[in-house]
């Protein structure tokens, strides 16, 4: 089971922190901090793999991490889970956002948190691989849009709003 | 054309992220966040009631606001209200924020049931996956309580949309696991099974999921998906990849479905269908062959997905562990990817050998890699492939090549990681105690350990070797030596001081010989380290020295110089000023006989599981690493839940034991001498390494009577020995150590109700257990139950070892004592209920105490239960526990005995009993036996040299009875004459029917 997926920076500001076991708003943090001090500590060319920290439950837990430019994807999971499987998700995530977004960056998780969880909750679902095919993905994700957009049109003109 | 264009989205969010963004400081965000939170707030409370864009954006803000690590304490009534438009944005914002946010003890819950109730029942695809998607994500029990039969529902409906069906199959996992009473099993749960059929990939990942956690619980209920499951993996593993569309990445078929496939086939053995089998044994090979080929695509993605199969293919040959040709090729794969150069395969590959190392069949084979893996410790960068390369190590380590493994492991030690240190600390030290073949190299290597990481060498370690030393005569010597050596080092660990300190308090005498290592050179040593030290250890070094009055008459001046320095007697700390007071004073007053006494070496402990074992047990979580076996079956637990068919292929290794149990094996046990005489052990130090509070023993003793000084319980290996004050001549102690005990029993818990046993009572050992009380009782090709028992005046206690012998574990295990009539009014016997889960490999200790009431004849039974793969065991053994247990040995002169024979004279009170010898005759043999059997032997009593004479007291809770016996050899005849007379003639009897089976 996926016990969390944290996204931060490389100067450990989160960009998306998802939980699918319940921890106290602190504790939350302390694992995103924790959990960045262990990763970023390490070099380039190791393993994606390392024992996971203490605030998580359970004993075999571990982190599944890839580094993306100014980004570190995380996903900390216990030993039912396929670390290889897990890592070709985290590719599988980013090349989805990639595809929403064109060309995704940093600054596209801060401003549309929201549709970046919309995509997660396509992939992974409390705890579980959801889907992992990248093309119904998409087109779910597209189908939302459709909506989203029509609904704006027709009820709303966003202006002059702050 | 992206699916989300970078202009559109929520102005008002953007300009206050980018505001965010432009502080300069961390008190100018959290002023621009207050601000917001404030706005935010008058916006939700205004009497202007928001439209759904301005409450989407707002929540969007706290959202964002939330993950900067704010707490939001308001606004989750907004959402709850957006869950009910039926707008999809609004929805879905609403949804998103309480999957977030909200905790799933939430007051709101019910309110959020209540839109999730009816999103779940609009037919709506869209609004159903989001109400699904909340109940997976918060996972309440209200939420399953409300949706328990809802979810199921929709999973099979005929009509259900794809996408919803993969949603409503995690969901219902998810509240499976969060609350599986409320989960019912029920027609649909064959129907789940089918999904495996679905045309869909996604719902067949998803489906197989759901599957491998039911089917952790309820094997028999899911067992038909293995031919399903076998079936697909095999269209799978066999198409071609562009068949799968979609569900191929990177060139390779389905890959996560593939996985998680393979996972479920591991929840059950092979499959007993030899179609079905054959078929698996095909795509395993299939799957196997491919790693070979040449890649199809550069990229590191193509190679993942490759590998996720295969580890996962090979986690499934060796959960089988039944096909040797699959288990060799996997074995030479892993041994490939251990020299890979992707660090990931390198690291995967370590793990997966872990696994194989504990398979019979690939143990050897997994110790060929040994130079590599060694070579992995040596040269990694990466620490996490490092810690892997030390649990492979730890897996594979067998007597063969332990020297090698710890002496790799030792050098690692001095530059691993701090992270690891402790960990590889145990490692080492359960090696070297598990493999030792000679208990020299077992002390150099810990004393190694010591010197080289004695910050990270825990309190279990250095008891532990204290207990080897004191239960193993031969190795005493050998460890003064050694350790005087060590602490000649100018700067020594502080661990090493306190090892140092015990061994030369007990065995400085063995070393005394040599003038390099004279009584006062051995002093002097310590004392130069002593003032280093911290309090616990100055108190381990105080008690060292008074054993060295005892030890070294020639050194006692010098020692009470240094106890009666001020900074002794006067020190601050009120445990270390007592010590020097107390010991000062019983140097002092007490004679060379009662200081020898006192002073007394300290008796073997009992045996036991290593403490580092279970040390290293709970910090690993109980599993990781612990036994090699038990590596092999936890990760069977982690993956599969179920190990109840791994039975086949255990056995034939030699069980892995820990120490305990070699000892018992192996050698004589130590403890194995006559029982001490109770007068001896008043003050066996109060060093005990058994208990790190013995320091603390004696803080609140009396001080005048010198005997108390140390008669706290934890001084005392069974906390029996306070009985020993009994004969010292104090009254006043005899009652307290008799109300203690009577503690213990009323702690206790009552015997075990009468008639539950049902197996023929095995009896064969019993008479063994007469003369001695240390062996094996009982022992079967499950389970092999050792026993070790002490007993004092009316009272005993027995530790009862039940050995599991195989690799799998023991359920439901109970074991209860019964004593039917009129036994149960004779003697007491409490149990403490035993754990009801009994690992592979491991041994489990059950203590019972025991008292005895009045004399009896009879002797209670052990009942023992567990279900040992699908079947109950049942086993009741004879428990020997016998009369004679509770004699006390009374030494008398010959004239006394005369007397008190002649006064039993009435015929009752003599029991006579002629019989052929069944053993030789020899005279060492036979005082060994009727000391075991607990009296005294007198010797020049009987006017006959080669007759045997003994005396002792039969100790009951109601009467004592003083009993004499004569055993008249005829060596001629091959006969024996057994000549017992007391004060009953029951006792008598009883007597004399025991021993004199024993010869």
């Amino acid at each position: 089971m996926i016990k969390a997926i944290l996204i931060f920076n490389n100067h450990g500001k989160p960009r998306l922190s998802k939980f699918y076991e319940h921890y106290s708003e602190d504790t939350e943090q302390q694992i995103i901090r924790e959990t960045f001090h262990l990763v970023s500590k390490r070099d380039e060319n190791v393993c994606n793999f390392l024992e996971g920290g203490m605030l998580i439950d359970g004993s075999d837990n571990k982190l599944i991490y890839r580094h993306y430019a100014t980004l570190y994807f995380v996903f900390c999971v216990d030993s039912s889970e396929s670390e290889l499987g897990i890592l070709d998700l985290i590719q599988v995530f980013v090349e989805t956002l990639d595809k929403c977004f064109e060309n995704v960056c940093e600054l596209d998780l801060i401003f549309h948190v929201d549709k970046v969880h919309n995509i997660l909750a396509e992939m992974v679902m409390g705890g579980m691989v959801l889907e992992t095919n990248m093309n119904e993905i998409i087109t779910q994700v597209d189908a939302q849009n459709k909506m989203e957009k029509s609904e704006t049109f027709i009820f709303q003109s966003p202006r002059q709003d702050r | 054309m992206p699916a989300v264009s970078k202009g559109d989205g929520m102005r008002g969010l953007a300009v206050f992220i980018s505001d965010i963004r432009n502080c300069k400081s961390k008190e100018a965000e959290i002023k621009r966040i207050n601000k917001e939170l404030a706005n935010i707030r008058s916006k939700f409370k205004g009497d202007k009631a928001l439209d759904g864009y301005s409450k989407k954006k707002y929540v969007c803000k706290l959202l964002f606001i939330f993950l900067l690590g704010h707490d939001i304490d308001f606004g989750h009534m907004e959402a709850v209200n957006l869950l009910s438009s039926n707008k999809y944005t609004e929805k879905q914002i609403g949804y998103l924020f309480i999957s977030v946010l909200v905790n799933s003890n939430s007051d709101l819950i019910r309110l959020i049931n209540n839109a999730i109730k009816n999103d779940l029942s609009s037919r709506n695809p869209t609004f159903m996956n989001l109400a699904l998607h909340c109940i997976a994500n918060v996972g309440s029990r209200e939420m399953a309580e409300a949706f328990a039969a809802d979810v199921p529902r929709i999973l099979v409906a005929g009509d259900t949309m794809d996408s919803v069906k993969q949603s409503a199959a995690l969901c219902l996992l998810r509240l499976n696991r969060t609350s599986p009473d409320l989960i019912p099993m029920g027609e649909w749960t064959s129907r789940v099974v089918h999904l495996l059929n679905d045309q869909h990939l996604g719902v067949v990942t998803a489906a197989t999921s759901l599957i491998i956690t039911l089917a952790q619980k309820n094997p028999d209920d899911f067992k038909t998906s293995v031919s399903l499951a076998v079936a697909r993996l095999s269209r799978i593993v066999t198409s071609a990849s562009t068949d799968l569309q979609d569900y191929t990445y990177y060139f390779v078929a389905a890959p996560w479905l593939s996985v998680k496939l393979l996972r479920l086939l591991q929840c059950y053995p092979p499959p007993e269908d030899a179609a079905i089998r054959g078929r698996l044994t095909e795509c395993l090979e299939t799957i196997l062959n491919k790693a070979q080929e040449p890649p199809k695509s550069k990229k590191v993605q193509h190679s993942n997905a490759k590998n996720a199969v295969l580890f996962e293919a090979i986690s499934l040959i060796i959960h089988h562990d039944s096909e040797p040709t699959l288990l060799v090729r996997a074995c030479n794969q892993l041994g490939q990817f251990l020299q890979h150069r992707e660090t990931n395969l390198r690291y995967l590959a370590l793990e997966s050998m872990c696994t194989l190392a504990s398979s019979e069949f690939s143990h050897e084979a997994v110790k060929t890699h040994i130079e590599t893996v060694i070579n992995a410790l040596k040269t990694e960068r990466d620490v996490s492939v490092r810690q892997r390369a030390v649990d492979l190590l730890y897996a594979m380590c067998d007597r063969s090549n332990a020297k090698q493994i710890v002496a790799e492991m030792l050098s690692y030690l001095e530059t691993a990681d701090y992270s690891i240190r402790e960990e590889i600390v145990l490692k080492v030290a359960i090696l070297a105690e598990k493999y030792a073949v000679e208990y020299t190299w077992y002390v150099d290597t810990i004393l190694n350990l010591i010197r080289i990481a004695g910050d990270y060498v825990s309190e279990e370690v250095w008891y532990r070797v204290i207990q080897i030393v004191i239960n193993r005569d031969d190795v005493q010597g050998y460890a003064a030596k050694t350790v005087f050596e060590a602490l000649q080092a100018p700067a020594c660990h502080e661990n090493l001081v306190k090892v140092g300190g015990y061994i030369l308090g007990e065995f400085g005498n063995l070393i005394a010989g040599d003038p390099r290592s004279s009584p006062l050179i051995q002093f002097n040593l310590l004392h130069s380290k002593f003032h280093l030290c911290s309090v616990p250890t100055r108190a381990l070094l105080l008690s060292a020295y008074v054993k060295f009055i005892n030890l070294f008459p020639e050194v006692k001046g010098t020692i009470q110089e240094v106890l009666r320095s001020d900074s002794q007697l006067r020190n601050a700390d009120v445990e270390l000023q007592q010590r020097a007071v107390e010991y000062l004073r019983l140097s002092c007053i007490a004679s060379t006989d009662i200081l020898a006494t006192v002073l007394e070496e300290m008796p073997p402990f009992p045996e036991r599981e290593s403490s580092i074992l279970a040390k290293l047990k709970k910090k690993k979580g109980s599993g990781t690493v612990s036994d090699v076996e038990d590596t092999r079956k936890e990760r069977n637990t982690n993956v599969n839940g179920s190990t109840d068919h791994t039975t086949a292929t255990t056995n034939t290794k030699p069980s892995p034991s820990s120490f305990v149990s070699d000892l018992l094996a192996a050698a004589p046990p130590p403890t194995n001498r006559p029982r001490p005489v109770p007068s001896s052990s008043i003050l066996h130090m109060p060093l005990s390494p058994l208990s790190p509070q013995a320091y603390a023993v004696h803080s609140a003793a009396p001080l005048t009577p010198f005997y108390q000084v140390t008669s706290s319980p934890s001084s005392d290996l069974l906390g029996l020995g306070n009985s020993s004050a009994v004969n010292s001549g104090s009254p006043p102690a005899a009652s307290n150590a008799a109300s203690l005990l009577v503690d213990v029993f009323s702690e206790s818990l009552p015997v075990a109700p009468l008639g539950t046993a049902s197996a023929p009572i095995i009896e064969e050992n019993f008479s063994r257990f007469v003369c001695k009380n240390n062996g094996v009782l009982y022992e079967n090709q499950l389970l092999q139950i050792g026993l070790k028992s002490e007993f004092r005046q009316n009272l005993g206690r027995m530790y009862v070892f039940y050995g599991n012998k195989t690799s799998t574990q023991f359920l439901n295990f109970s074991a209860s004592v019964v004593c039917h009539e009129p036994l149960n009014a004779q003697l007491n016997v409490h149990t403490k209920t035993a754990d009801p889960v009994v690992d592979g490999g491991a041994q489990l200790q059950q203590i019972l105490n025991i008292e005895c009431l009045s004399d009896f004849v009879e002797a209670p039974v052990l009942n023992i239960n567990f279900r040992y793969g699908g079947s109950v065991q049942n086993i009741a053994v004879r428990l020997p526990v016998t009369l004679n247990k509770f004699f006390q040995p009374t030494e008398m002169m010959s004239q006394d005995f005369f007397q008190r024979w002649k006064q039993l004279s009435d015929p009752q009170q003599e029991v006579q009993k002629i019989f052929k010898a069944k053993h030789s005759m020899d005279t060492e043999i036979t005082k060994a036996k009727i000391i075991g059997f607990g009296t005294a032997l007198l010797d020049g009593v009987d006017p006959n040299p080669s007759n045997f004479v003994g005396a002792g007291v039969i100790h009951t809770k109601t009467i004592q009875v003083g009993c004499l016996l004569r055993l008249e050899p005829n060596t001629q005849a091959q006969m024996y004459r057994l000549t017992l007379r007391t004060s009953r003639g029951s006792v008598s009897q009883r007597l004399c029917d025991l021993l004199s089976e024993q010869f």
